[in-house]
């Protein structure tokens, strides 16, 4: 794990009104990470990323960047950070390659049209670089978003909900996009909705709700940590009892012992083997079986859990 | 500073002023143009020079309808130009990029105050073919006008910040500016009012601004030169403090 990019301490934000959008969080990136900020529509994920990039004042906590405090060295941290906000928003009856411009020397940046053709043929805007943002498709637009927030060759990249609203084909490709990202060497700290996008991409997860930072982890420590397997074996007999040799596993017997019911594993593949060595033990003892169901929790599972349930997540 | 950053802003300023220079210099132009050949052929021979400094009528309006052009135009420049932003959400780009209050200060007034000096460049050039007139003092006029657009240009500022919708940003140049420039001797000397609006209109800052500007063109002013230059020194000083006091506290910026 790399070096931390960015260290949030008692962060907390109490808008005018009384709304407490974000309750003493503590976070840490790594450099070179992808992080996914998981959690539902106004739990505080887009005041976090606000309250670090200088759009919302936090009422209390500190937030440095690059070893710096961002209150105090706000010029430096914001010339190493992009952002890409939720909503399209910027001047529509600006040509492409001028906004794109416009953005790297607001971040003090000396004009490059070599690097403003880098990011736009890398965005696949390269052929629509003459053309006003409002005569694009709203998946082309986004695009633009995106190619401003890296005019500036930003170490330290926010995407909100970069995939919101755009269709499979562009979110995969967007995903190309971060991952290219990534490989160059740019931390991404990713919001999302999407649980899949998280999955697919993340090296770290982190649950939000309520402004309160639920879970922060490794996503396979996640998914060993929460995760489950769940099989149901349909005994071609009923069984009034569990044999002995099967007790050491998490086995139930439901539907007047017609089903063998298995909940267990850690999203690690433990579940798997244990349900295979249980079928084993099946055939071994002559126990006959007509079927049998598996399936594995996903991330949404354990999301779920986490934020409609609150289950306990363990230290 | 980060002056790469207030380039940026200027020159994007500048170019969405470009993008529909046809219509925002042509109507300006075409208003003075009819307010000198209405104003100018009804009134001004039935005005004795006397009440004009000296000057013909023509040369007397000038000044006042520069004037006019100049608060309208850096006003509204302005505070179009930081509202649209706040509007459509584009803001965020100024609020996380390392811009500071100078950078943006530089980029949003110093490009409003352009476009309104292009503006009242060209109303003096179309005034020349219309009225015979002279400035009498070509460096403090020049360096008056570029003082005038950049006050009013950070009073702009202010008003596209305070606003929280396109009716307000229009109010205060429509219900406010432009009565008081009219009222403030835009086409006559205030001493030819009758009491106690010549009194009356002493409060009227807007006065002071108009007198200072005629006096550049034709020598001659209601109120001493450097009345008009305190007044609107002062006013630019007030201005800078309402901006910076604005960005410390983030007020309609930052949540």
């Amino acid at each position: 794990m790399g070096e931390p990019i960015l260290e949030i301490h008692g962060l907390s934000k109490t808008y005018r009104g009384g709304v407490r959008a974000l309750d003493n969080v503590d976070l840490a990136i790594h450099r070179g990470e992808i992080f996914a900020l998981l959690g539902p529509n106004g739990a505080g994920k887009t005041t976090l990323i606000g309250a670090v990039c200088g759009l919302v004042k936090p009422t209390e906590g500190t937030i440095r960047a690059f070893g710096e405090d961002v209150r105090h060295h706000w010029r430096s941290a914001r010339r190493r950070i992009g952002l890409v906000p939720q909503e399209l928003a910027f001047d529509m009856f600006a040509r492409v390659d001028h906004a794109v411009e416009y953005s790297r020397g607001m971040f003090g940046c000396p004009p490059s049209k070599a690097r403003i053709e880098e990011v736009l043929r890398s965005l696949s805007l390269w052929d629509k670089r003459e053309s006003k943002i409002r005569e694009l498709s709203g998946g082309m637009k986004r695009r633009v978003m995106i190619a401003k927030a890296l005019s500036h060759d930003p170490e330290l990249l926010f995407l909100d909900e970069p995939t919101a609203g755009v269709d499979v084909e562009l979110r995969r490709d967007m995903w190309k996009q971060i991952d290219t990202l990534r490989d160059q060497g740019t931390t991404i700290i990713l919001t999302t909705h999407y649980i899949e996008e998280a999955q697919e991409m993340a090296d770290r997860v982190g649950v939000i709700d309520k402004g309160k930072l639920l879970l922060v982890d490794g996503k396979d420590a996640i998914m060993a940590k929460l995760g489950r397997t769940e099989a149901s074996i349909s005994l071609s007999a009923p069984l009034g009892e569990l044999p002995a040799t099967l007790r050491a596993f998490p086995l139930s017997l439901v539907n007047e012992g017609q089903c063998l019911l298995y909940r267990g594993g850690d999203g690690t593949g433990k579940g798997k083997r244990e349900i295979a060595e249980v079928l084993r033990l099946l055939v071994e003892q002559g126990i006959g079986f007509d079927g049998v169901e598996t399936r594995e929790s996903s991330l949404e599972d354990i999301f779920v859990d986490l934020v409609e349930n609150r289950i306990e997540v363990a230290a | 500073m980060n002056v790469r950053g207030a380039i940026a802003i200027f020159t994007n300023e500048l170019a969405r002023f470009f993008r529909t220079a046809f219509g925002s210099i042509l109507s300006p132009v075409l208003t003075t143009a009819l307010y000198i050949v209405v104003f100018g052929a009804a009134i001004g021979k039935r005005m004795d020079p006397h009440q004009c400094g000296g000057a013909s009528y023509g040369a007397f309006i000038v000044p006042g309808l520069i004037m006019l052009t100049l608060l309208s135009e850096s006003t509204s420049n302005a505070s179009f130009g930081i509202y649209m932003p706040r509007f459509t959400g584009a803001i965020y780009e100024l609020l996380s990029a390392p811009v500071g209050v100078l950078e943006t200060l530089i980029g949003f007034v110093g490009a409003a105050a352009m476009k309104s000096l292009i503006i009242a460049g060209i109303i003096m050039l179309t005034a020349m073919l219309l009225v015979d007139y002279s400035v009498a003092h070509p460096l403090y006029a020049a360096g008056y006008i570029v003082l005038v657009a950049s006050a009013f240009a950070l009073f702009g500022f202010i008003l596209g910040l305070w606003a929280d919708g396109f009716e307000k940003l229009q109010i205060v140049p429509m219900l406010i500016l432009m009565p008081l420039t009219f009222l403030g001797g835009t086409f006559y000397s205030v001493k030819m009012l009758a009491e106690p609006w010549s009194t009356i209109a002493q409060f009227n800052p807007i006065f002071y601004l108009i007198s200072g500007l005629r006096w550049t063109f034709i020598g001659h002013s209601d109120v001493p030169i450097g009345l008009s230059l305190v007044c609107t020194l002062g006013f630019v000083a007030l201005c800078i403090l309402v901006i910076a006091f604005i960005f410390r506290t983030g007020w309609r910026l930052r949540e």
